[in-house]
Formats: structure tokens, C-alpha cells, sequence
């Protein structure tokens, strides 16, 4: 109930629509409801070999009605159709918007294919769900009691027949809808693994096909794929259940009304039942039982979709972990950060702390190197500096001012990060490099690229800074797209800016290059960088060593090679050979 | 109810608005060849359950017929025994429709989803057997929606629409014998009213199947732009670039609501529009039935020589609403058999993709040595031979050594485009040789060569003396351990990760390889240790880890030849450095090939090859290579250019 809620609030602009479709679809109903009657009339008129005018009239009656049913059915067709594209369209627009509130721990907790299921599948099974609801959700409980009511005035003794039936039709559907549902439920998870495992298969065929393992695969998909049809098959054949079911209803009732009717016919003399009315009475019936067919498959169909809809919900009710705060400070002074008693982990059920005891002090223009072995927690330290996440304990600080208390939109304007993860998305170089500054010149960014040591290969580029770059920059090779990316960062001119490993696939002399331009060209820009190479950070004014989440050391590279036995020993491994050091 | 998620795109290759005329037949040969029985027996009980509820009507005729006697006569137990025993007769004719709509139901429940189920594995074990070139070549995400969308658009055309048409042409054809053993006259004007729907299903049917087509290209625009921004969606927050991603999204979400509206539009109103040219015909019949009848000089004309009577225009009028409502769900399956016969179309693509050719006959055997010969023999020895099937009969075993050589080696992706050129290199058992250079050097590439995903256009590769395309692929490959920068990891446990190199390896042997790659410090802490479940290729491990698990999963393949792509770019130098005192001991006696852009790690190869635009350009090991000041030198030295 609370899911429907929110979802009903996406309706929005489209409630007039919403509305109509149902009203006119009621409208329909009832001209379509009245058509076996004047039909009945016509019947009888011819049966009583009535002149033709009186045929004629009944017959203007009823091309009359069916056009004005058409009329109906066709307007409310047209606003059912925009009512749930429209209604499609707003769930979109908020899923879409509510993510880019996201921080980064909103975003961990799902992942990339999770949202994009939810914004297209869910969303679609959604809106069907939403389109069968304002018609045939509508339509059929409208038809099932107007039917009714005209067959009481035509006869009660046989609407009471067909009546009777109703109960047991519910009863044996509802049997079958409650076995199935599970089914389906499973289905779709089974359906999950096994899309999941093709995915796995689709990205790994290199791992795959070089240790032979096709027939296993196979083997495998096999298994998978087994497990759906089976669940499929049975959940199918208990459905084929419901029409033997209502077809049994239909025939009893067929024939209860038929002998009923025809002895009510020729006892009373054609007089309180005729024969026209015997056949109305029968059309009734049938609308009613298929109309009460539909109501179940309604009720398949939404329940099939409240997954969906539950999945939506779950993203829209997501509250953003990082929000502005009341009065934020709008403007960043300088590039100085610190960190006082800084813990931070994930998740708050985590067993170990991310960060532990953290205290750092950067001054503004500096250059810091990280380095630190694998999962050390470099990145964590540095995402807290622009607010990525927010820390457990304690406080981080840039200039001065605890980056909590900044408008957030200011702090990662004044923060540049260069993810580890980088993208490049698709449009043309000039387009991606804007990203950092959308209003940047032509020679603004060609100067950014020079500092990253990009200009030389984009300009070798087919089409120059016009290249277009494709969906997940496959088109630039690792080096280039990370050069690129710097390039992006540089261009916000940022009071710090953070490069988290972001020159692993560059060769070291362009690294060294690259670091040589930051020197010369933005020095009052506190440079923070985290590699893998002591080359890249050897030169830096202040080095800091992370282990398992703590500070093990801070230094310039002579200190630490003194005083850091972890730092000697990464140098060492780095410089075996040796040769040039003497 | 139409499903319309498209990953993609639904037309890769240029417009093509209608499935081409084959894949219908190609469908129905399929389905035909494979559930022959069943899908007889359900075709025939189709006919029974359209038998039955067609009869409805006849009834009626004859029922409304005996009314009008007993009329005459009032309620006897004459009257009453004729309509109850008429009654009865109707009462058996549908107790064997509602047996034959069971039987039929669970048939094509169990032959639908085994159709799926069977095509689904042929589909996916054709792809096991395709080249890397098709996946190279084609997003994974059109790969995908074969699977997904195109499948189950599938499952609605044979489970659905399939019967529900062959019941509506059945129906209609016993209708329209009866309607012409009634009256030819009334007959002909029902034909031409349908000639009416027919034109209204193929303006507004045709619209909407236009429109739907379009919908689904829109959703695969919208889809992409989604799945863009979300794995993208950490360097949007970090550029603050929020608003304007929300911007485009809008408009392409715009787009998308256009197209649908409209397509939908035209499918709802196709209904209320049948449904009442239905209502209007029954009125017409009504009509000129009713004039027919009070004109008593026309004379009937049908193949029953009843004379125009109510009995005749009655069940005309109720056959009428029959017949059109069977040509308005003919009309709704319309959209479902278009999108289900692009998905097909699709489908039949993928399964005629030409698979990996393998003309090797060499294979690989386990073997022994007895008195100094080798003999093939069954057991696991340790030891391992080619056995090279001759022309003349003879057999020749060669033991498997690892002795790589490459002989003026030419290759593109692209006939026009070459990315080696003349690359001549000998890897003797036991060394270590490494490939330097920038990016897209054509490292990788020479590679994909060893293994054949991708073969050579020019030039010679040995193994062990003999050309690898002698060799069969499977065999070759075994022989070959690869370690890749993307690494690639498989949903479940972290010892069935490891134990992918090797099916039949003990929990001994797997823990062994991942203490080999040093990868057994983290596997112990993670939180069940060895059976910690991997899922989404490994998300809960750093990028290091994951490249740990893939070195211990080649480690416990224990090939002869290894090939390290970039293997250890993403584990600290620090780790690296006792990784690879492990990968020493692992390397020992083999051939391996190691790619890297960390020097640290190539400094002990035995060869360093220093690749250029495709060319080897400088030969040599570590020592030899400084010597020579060339482009070694300057890469190696660049690492303390600012000292």
C-alpha cells in the first residue's frame, strides 16, 4: 500500500488522463452493456415479423450505440496509452534524478545493472501493470455488474442461475492463482541467475575459451537453464487449469439457461421470456464469466509486477547519505586539508574500520604521495576529501573548514578527484573534457591536455579534439583515456586536485612528464597522489605510507627510506636491479 | 501485456522494418521437427475445444427451432425430453471440448517451454563455439538481449499466438461452412464487412506494429544512455555534473514516452474499433435478415435449401459476433508475431554465425617414457606428449616441452590494417620472455596469436616444433595458462573460482595454487575464508585480489606455457615482489610470456622484446638492453628522470 503511494505521486501531469480512461471506459461499457438488449429488441422485432420501420428504428439504435461505444473505447484507449507512457516516463525521470542525488554509499548498495533493470525492465512491467489497471482493472467489475443488472431485467430466474456459478469460479481460480504465484517468484529469480551467469560467460569467454571450459559452460547454462523450464513448465500447466475451468462454467451455465429459458419460454407462451431475451441473457452470461476471467489474470499480472514496483520504490525511497548542510559555506579558501581522529568504515556493520585514528595535515600547494599495498585503504582516505563519503569519527578539514559545513557542489568544485575507476563517456573529446569546466575555450582545454600530455596523441587523432570518443572509451587505449582524464580534472582548476592511481597504464617517462607540468604550471595546487611507482611520488614534499587503514609513516622520500621500513622495502623491490642507483 | 526491453538498438545492420519471410517457416520447422507427437495431439485437440464452442451456435439454432415447436404444443414431456436430450448431446460435446482445451493447455505448456529450454542451449553452446573475433565485435549487451527479450517474445508467439491462430482460422472456417449451408446471400455480406476490418487491422495494426518497432528503438537509446550513466555514475558526482546528465536523460526519456504513447495509442484503439464493426455488422445482418425474412419472393440461396427463416437469421446473427470476434484476436496477436518474428530473426543470426574452425589433428596425451621412447598411455603421468597422426599411418609422440617460435609473423584485425609486422621471436623451454612497448604496440596481439583466437595472416608459429594450426584448439589452449589484466571471475565460491583451471583438482591442490600467488593470506580473511561466495565477477574483492585469484586459477591449470598479461598491474609492487617469489617457482621449467608495464616486473626475463607500432625493435636481455641506450633504456630510465 505504501509502495502504491509512491508510486501513484508519478502520475503527476497525466491525471487528467489517468481519470478519463476509466471514465470513458465506463461510458463504453455501459453502450456495450445496452447493445444485447436493443439486440434482443431487434431480434424480436424480426422474430415477430414486425414492419421494417420498427426493424429500421432498433437497427439506427444500435449502429448509433456501437458508434458512440467507439468513440468511447477509442478516446479511452488513446489516454490509457498516454496515462501509462506518461506514468512510465515520470518513474523514469525520478528514478534517474533520485540517483544522480545518490552519494557514493547510496551507490555502492546497488549495483550499475540492479539500476539500470529498475529503470527499464521494472519500470516497463510497471506501466503494463498500470495500463491493465485503469482499463480492464475498470472495465471488467463495470461489466460484471451491469451485466448483471440488465439480466435481472429480463429475467431474474436465470440471472440467478449464472450467479450461483460465480462463487465456484472464484474459489477454483483463486485455488490456481495461489498455487502459481510461487512459481513465478522463483522464475523470476532462476530467470536472474541464469541471465547473470550468460552476462559472466559473455565478459569471461577469453578466460573460458583459454582453459577449454566451453563444455562446462555448456554443462552449466545447461543446469541453469533446466531449472527455468522446469519451474516454467509446471507453473504453465497448473494455469492450463483456469481455462477447462471456465470453459466448464460457461457450458453449465449455458445449458442450466437453456433449458430453464426454454421451458420458461413455451409455459408462459413467448410472454415472460422471449426467445430474444433467452439469447441476451446468454451474452450476458458469457461477458460476465469472461469479464471475471480477466479480473484473475489482473490479479497474476499485478502481482507479477509488485516485485518490480517494490524494487522501484526501494530507489526512490533511498535517502541520499550526504546533504547540504543548513547554512553552507560557499566558497573554499585554499587548498589545506587536515584530518583529526579520522575513522571511517563502509558499512556500519563492518567488522574492522576502513580508517582508523586517521591525522593528517596537508598545506595548501603541496605535493603528497600515497603509496600503501593493496587495500590499504589509500582510496578511502582520499574520497573523504571531497565528501564522497562520510566519516564515522572525527573530522576532515579543507581549508579550515570541516568539508561537512561547505555546499557540496563548492567542496568537489574546489576538490578535483581523478577516480581510479575512470570513464569517458560517449561524445567527442572536447565534449568529455568540458565535463570539468563546460564553459572552457578552445585553448583552455588544449592547454589542460598539454599538461596531462594528452594534446600530442589527441591531435594525432583522426578528428583532432572533434574525435568521437565511444561508449566506455573503448576506442583510447588505457594510457590515453587516463591522460584524458586528468586532463578533465585539470580543466575545473581545482584548489586540490586527487589522482588515485591514475597513471598506472601511462609509461613512466610521459608519468614523469605529467608530474613535471603539475610543478611547473599549477603550483599552488595541492597535489595529492596515489601510486604504485615510488618514482611517482619520490620528489613529493611530504610522502604518506598506509597500512591496513593507518598512517605507518609521513616523510619526505630521504626520511623515509631512513625511518619507514615498509617504504624501504617497496623501494627496494622497485630498484633491485639496481644499476643506476650507483 | 507486450514486453518491449531492448538492450540495443533491435536493427543493427540498417533499417529493416519487417522480419525477413523465412523465419516463420524456420520457427515452425523447428517446433514441428522436434514435438511432432505432442504438437499433433495438441493441434488435434485444438480442433476438438474450436469444435465444441462453434457448436454453441449450431445448437442454439436447433434449440431455438424446438422452442418455437413447443410453442405450438406448450411445456410437454415430449417437448421437454427433445430439449433435454438435445441438451444432453451439447453436454458431451463440450465435456470433450473442455478435455481436449486441458490436454492442450498442458502439451503446449511442457512443448513451449522445452522449445525454449532447447533452443536457449543450443543458442548458448553455439556462442561457446564462436571465435573471440564475434565477441570482440559485437556489444555484449545485443549478445544479451538474445537471451532476454528476444526469447521470451518467443515464448508468447508459441504458447500463445500460435494456437489461439490456428484456433481463430479453425473457428472461422467452420463458421463460414456453416454460414454458407445456412444462406450464400448473408455469407457473402459478412465477407465483404470483413474485407472492412482487414483494411482497419492493416492501417492501425500496421501503425502500431511501426510505432512498436520505433518504442523499442527508443528504449534501446534510453537503456544505453542508463547504463552509461550509471557505471559512470561516481565521476558524475565528482564533476558535479548532475543537472546536465538529468537534462539529457529527460530528453531521450521524452523521446521514448512520444514513441510509446503512440504506439500504444494505436494498439488500444484497435480493439474498441473491431469490437464495434462487429456491433455494426450484427446490426446490418440483423437488418437484412429481418428485410429477407418479411419479403417472401427473395429466395435463400444454400447449400442447406432451408428457406429464409428466423431459424436461419437467428444463428446468423450469433455466428456473425463469433466470426468477428475471431478476426479481432487474429488482429491482436498482430503485434506479438511481428516483435516475436524480429526476435527470432535475431536469434537465427547469432545461431548462423560461422563458428571457431579447428582443422588440428594433433592432440595432446598423457605419456612415458620407456626405455628412452615415449608411449602414450592413460593415467595422469605428469608427463605429457603430442601425438602427431601422420599421412602414411604412422604416429610420431613429441613431449610436450613449451618450445615457442615465431616466424615472420604478419597480422591485422582488419585485412587493410596491420598490427605486426615481421615478428620473428624463439622462446625456448624454461624462459621467460617479455613483451615491452606503448600502448597498442601489438603486445596483446601476439598473444591472441599463440593461443589462435586469433590466427596469424602471415608467417609461422611452432610449438614444440610443430605449426599450431596443426594442433587441435582445445589441446593447444591446454597447454597454455593465460593471465589476463581484466580479470574475469565467475559467480560462486573462491575455491570453485580457483578450480576453473582445473575441473578434478583436490581443495589441497587449489589451496596450494593460491598460497603459490600468495593469494591465501586475504582468501583466509575473508569472512567464510575458501567458500566465500564471488558475485558480479568478484565486486567484493580489490581489483588486486581479483588478479591474485586469477593467477592461482592459471597456477592450478599447471601449464607448460604461461602468458601474463599485464597480470599483476593492479597489485602493489610490495605484493608483487612476494607474489613473485611464488610465480618464480611457479615459472621454473616453463616457457612463459609476460606483458607489463612495470619494469620491475620484466627485469629478469631471459628475452626482452621491445615492441613499436607492430615491429620488434630492440631484442635483448635486461643488461644487454641498458647497454644499448635505445628505447629501453629511455622507458627503464625514465623511471628516475627527475633525480
Amino acid at each position: 500500500m505504501h509502495a502504491l503511494k509512491t508510486l501513484m505521486k508519478c502520475i503527476r501531469e497525466y491525471k487528467k488522463q489517468t481519470i478519463l480512461s476509466p471514465l470513458f471506459i465506463a461510458l463504453e461499457v455501459l453502450i456495450e452493456v445496452m447493445i444485447p438488449f436493443i439486440t434482443a429488441k431487434l431480434i424480436d422485432s424480426i422474430e415477430a415479423q414486425a414492419a421494417i420501420s420498427e426493424i429500421a428504428k432498433h437497427g439506427g439504435v444500435l449502429v448509433l450505440l456501437a458508434a458512440l461505444s467507439l468513440t468511447c473505447g477509442a478516446l479511452s484507449g488513446h489516454f490509457c496509452a498516454v496515462a501509462s507512457s506518461g506514468f512510465a516516463k515520470n518513474l523514469r525521470h525520478d528514478l534517474f534524478h533520485k540517483v544522480q542525488d545518490f552519494s557514493f554509499s547510496n551507490i555502492d548498495k546497488f549495483s550499475t545493472s540492479s539500476l539500470v533493470t529498475r529503470l527499464t525492465t521494472d519500470v516497463t512491467n510497471v506501466q503494463n501493470s498500470f495500463m491493465m489497471v485503469i482499463r480492464t482493472a475498470v472495465r471488467s467489475p463495470m461489466m460484471i455488474i451491469f451485466s448483471v443488472i440488465m439480466t435481472i431485467q429480463i429475467s431474474k430466474k436465470l440471472t440467478l442461475i449464472f450467479l450461483t456459478t460465480i462463487p465456484f469460479l472464484i474459489v477454483g481460480v483463486t485455488f490456481i492463482m495461489k498455487k502459481v504465484m510461487p512459481f513465478f517468484r522463483k522464475i523470476f529469480k532462476k530467470y536472474d541467475a541464469l541471465n547473470n551467469s550468460i552476462q559472466e560467460n559473455i565478459s569471461g569467454i577469453r578466460a573460458v575459451k583459454s582453459f577449454v571450459r566451453e563444455d562446462y559452460e555448456k554443462q552449466k547454462f545447461g543446469k541453469a537453464s533446466d531449472e527455468v523450464c522446469d519451474n516454467f513448465t509446471t507453473a504453465d500447466k497448473l494455469l492450463a487449469f483456469t481455462s477447462p475451468i471456465m470453459q466448464s462454467a460457461i457450458y453449465v451455465v449455458m445449458i442450466l439457461i437453456c433449458y430453464v429459458g426454454a421451458k420458461t419460454i413455451i409455459s408462459s407462451g413467448n410472454t415472460e421470456l422471449t426467445v430474444g431475451g433467452l439469447s441476451s441473457v446468454m451474452t450476458y452470461g458469457m461477458q460476465v464469466l469472461m469479464s471475471l476471467l480477466m479480473v484473475s489474470m489482473i490479479f497474476v499480472m499485478i502481482s507479477m509486477s509488485v516485485t518490480a514496483a517494490n524494487r522501484i520504490v526501494e530507489v526512490l525511497e533511498e535517502e541520499g547519505t550526504i546533504k547540504n548542510p543548513e547554512n553552507p559555506v560557499m566558497q573554499v579558501k585554499d587548498g589545506s586539508i587536515s584530518f583529526e581522529n579520522v575513522s571511517f568504515a563502509y558499512s556500519s556493520t563492518a567488522e574492522r574500520k576502513t580508517l582508523e585514528n586517521i591525522n593528517l595535515t596537508i598545506n595548501s600547494g603541496e605535493t603528497v604521495g600515497i603509496i600503501g599495498a593493496t587495500g590499504s585503504s589509500k582510496t578511502s582516505l582520499i574520497q573523504l576529501i571531497s565528501r564522497l563519503y562520510d566519516v564515522n569519527d572525527g573530522s576532515v578539514k579543507v581549508g579550515g573548514i570541516d568539508v561537512k559545513e561547505y555546499d557540496v557542489r563548492t567542496l568537489r568544485d574546489a576538490v578535483s578527484v581523478v577516480l581510479q575507476k575512470n570513464v569517458l563517456f560517449s561524445g567527442t573529446v572536447s565534449e568529455n573534457l568540458r565535463w570539468g569546466n563546460k564553459d572552457a575555450t578552445d585553448e583552455e582545454i588544449r592547454h589542460a591536455c598539454k599538461l596531462a600530455q594528452a594534446d600530442e596523441f589527441v591531435s594525432a587523432m583522426p578528428d583532432g579534439y572533434n574525435t568521437m570518443i565511444e561508449r566506455g572509451g573503448t576506442n583510447v587505449s588505457g594510457g590515453q583515456k587516463q591522460r584524458l582524464c586528468i586532463a578533465r580534472a585539470l580543466l575545473k582548476k581545482p584548489h586540490i586536485l586527487v589522482l588515485d592511481d591514475s597513471t598506472s597504464a601511462v609509461d613512466t617517462k610521459t608519468d614523469a612528464l605529467i608530474r613535471k607540468a603539475f610543478r611547473d604550471e599549477i603550483p599552488d595546487t595541492t597535489k595529492i597522489i596515489i601510486a604504485q611507482r615510488i618514482s611517482s611520488v619520490q620528489e613529493a614534499d611530504k610522502i604518506i605510507v598506509m597500512d591496513n587503514g593507518t598512517v605507518n609513516g609521513v616523510g619526505t622520500h630521504d626520511e623515509l627510506l631512513a625511518t619507514n621500513e615498509i617504504y624501504r622495502e617497496v623501494f627496494e623491490t622497485q630498484t633491485k636491479a639496481g644499476d643506476f642507483d650507483d | 501485456m507486450t514486453k518491449n526491453k531492448k538492450n540495443q538498438p533491435p536493427m543493427p545492420h540498417g533499417k529493416r522494418p519487417k522480419p525477413k519471410k523465412g523465419t516463420l517457416k524456420r520457427v515452425l520447422t523447428i517446433l514441428f521437427k522436434e514435438y511432432k507427437l505432442p504438437l499433433a495431439i495438441a493441434i488435434v485437440c485444438v480442433l476438438f475445444s474450436t469444435l465444441a464452442s462453434t457448436s454453441a451456435s449450431l445448437f442454439l439454432n436447433q434449440i431455438v427451432s424446438r422452442i418455437e415447436a413447443g410453442l405450438q404444443v406448450g411445456w410437454t414431456a415430449a417437448t421437454s425430453n427433445s430439449i433435454v436430450s438435445l441438451l444432453a448431446v451439447m453436454a458431451g460435446i463440450y465435456v470433450v471440448g473442455i478435455i481436449a482445451t486441458f490436454t492442450q493447455g498442458r502439451i503446449m505448456a511442457v512443448v513451449t517451454q522445452n522449445f525454449l529450454n532447447s533452443l536457449r542451449k543450443k543458442m548458448f553452446s553455439r556462442m561457446q563455439n564462436l571465435p573471440i573475433k564475434y565477441f570482440d565485435t559485437h556489444p555484449h549487451g545485443d549478445t544479451m538481449s538474445y537471451y532476454t527479450n528476444d526469447i521470451d517474445t518467443l515464448r508468447q508467439l508459441v504458447s500463445q499466438a500460435i494456437p489461439s491462430l490456428i484456433m481463430s482460422a479453425l473457428t472461422i472456417t467452420i463458421l463460414v461452412a456453416y454460414m454458407l449451408y445456412l444462406s450464400i446471400w448473408m455469407t457473402l455480406i459478412v465477407f465483404s464487412a470483413v474485407v472492412a476490418m482487414m483494411f482497419v487491422v492493416k492501417h492501425v495494426g500496421g501503425n502500431s506494429s511501426k510505432y512498436f518497432l520505433r518504442q523499442q528503438k527508443a528504449m534501446g537509446e534510453t537503456e544505453g544512455y542508463v547504463e552509461e550513466m550509471m557505471s559512470g555514475q561516481k565521476v558524475v558526482k565528482v564533476f558535479n555534473h548532475e543537472e546536465e546528465c538529468c537534462k539529457d536523460f529527460d530528453e531521450i526519456n521524452n523521446r521514448l514516452f512520444e514513441e510509446a504513447s503512440k504506439a500504444h495509442s494505436f494498439a488500444n484503439i484497435l480493439m474498441p474499433i473491431m469490437g464495434n464493426i462487429g456491433n455494426i455488422l450484427y446490426v446490418i445482418i440483423a437488418f437484412i435478415g429481418g428485410i429477407l425474412i418479411l419479403s417472401p419472393n427473395v429466395h435463400n440461396l444454400s447449400f442447406s435449401g432451408q428457406a429464409l427463416g428466423l431459424a436461419v437469421v437467428i444463428p446468423f446473427i450469433n455466428m456473425t459476433r463469433q466470426f468477428t470476434m475471431n478476426i479481432t484476436q487474429i488482429s491482436q496477436h498482430f503485434n506479438h508475431i511481428i516483435m516475436a518474428l524480429a526476435g527470432a530473426e535475431r536469434i537465427f543470426e547469432l545461431m548462423d554465425e560461422e563458428p571457431e574452425v579447428d582443422e588440428g589433428y594433433v592432440t595432446l596425451v598423457n605419456a612415458k617414457e620407456v626405455d628412452g621412447k615415449i608411449v602414450e598411455c592413460k593415467e595422469r603421468t605428469g608427463m605429457w606428449a603430442w601425438k602427431h597422426p601422420h599421412e602414411d599411418g604412422t604416429t610420431t609422440y613429441t613431449k610436450l616441452m613449451g618450445d615457442v617460435r615465431m616466424e615472420n609473423m604478419d597480422f591485422g584485425y582488419t585485412p587493410e590494417k596491420l598490427v605486426l609486422h615481421d615478428v620473428t621471436l624463439y622462446a625456448e623451454p624454461g624462459q621467460k620472455v617479455a613483451f615491452v612497448g606503448a600502448t597498442g604496440a601489438g603486445k596483446t596481439t601476439v598473444t591472441n596469436l599463440i593461443n589462435r583466437f586469433y590466427d596469424v595472416a602471415d608467417g609461422k608459429i611452432r610449438y614444440d616444433g610443430i605449426n599450431i594450426n596443426k594442433i587441435k584448439k582445445d589441446d593447444l589452449r591446454h597447454s597454455l595458462g593465460i593471465v589476463l589484466q581484466e580479470t574475469n571471475l565467475f559467480t560462486g565460491t573462491v575455491m570453485e573460482n580457483i578450480r576453473y583451471g582445473k575441473l578434478d583438482a583436490t581443495d589441497e591442490e587449489c589451496i596450494a595454487a593460491a598460497k603459490l600467488a600468495n593469494a591465501h593470506d586475504f582468501i583466509t580473511r575473508l569472512p567464510q575464508g575458501y567458500e566465500t561466495m564471488l558475485t558480479s565477477n568478484g565486486s567484493n574483492l580489490s581489483q588486486g585480489q581479483r588478479q591474485l585469484l586469477s593467477i592461482a586459477r592459471c597456477a592450478v591449470a599447471d601449464p607448460p606455457v604461461m602468458i601474463l598479461d599485464e597480470a599483476t598491474s593492479s597489485i602493489d609492487t610490495r605484493t608483487e615482489a612476494i607474489v613473485q617469489q611464488g610465480m618464480d617457482a611457479l615459472m621454473k621449467g616453463r616457457t612463459v610470456f609476460v606483458i607489463a608495464h612495470r619494469l620491475s616486473t620484466i627485469q629478469n626475463s631471459d628475452v626482452i622484446m621491445v615492441l613499436e607500432k607492430g615491429r620488434i625493435i630492440e631484442r635483448g636481455n635486461h643488461d644487454k638492453l641498458i647497454e644499448e641506450q635505445g628505447k629501453y633504456y629511455q622507458l627503464y630510465t625514465g623511471n628516475f628522470a627527475n633525480n
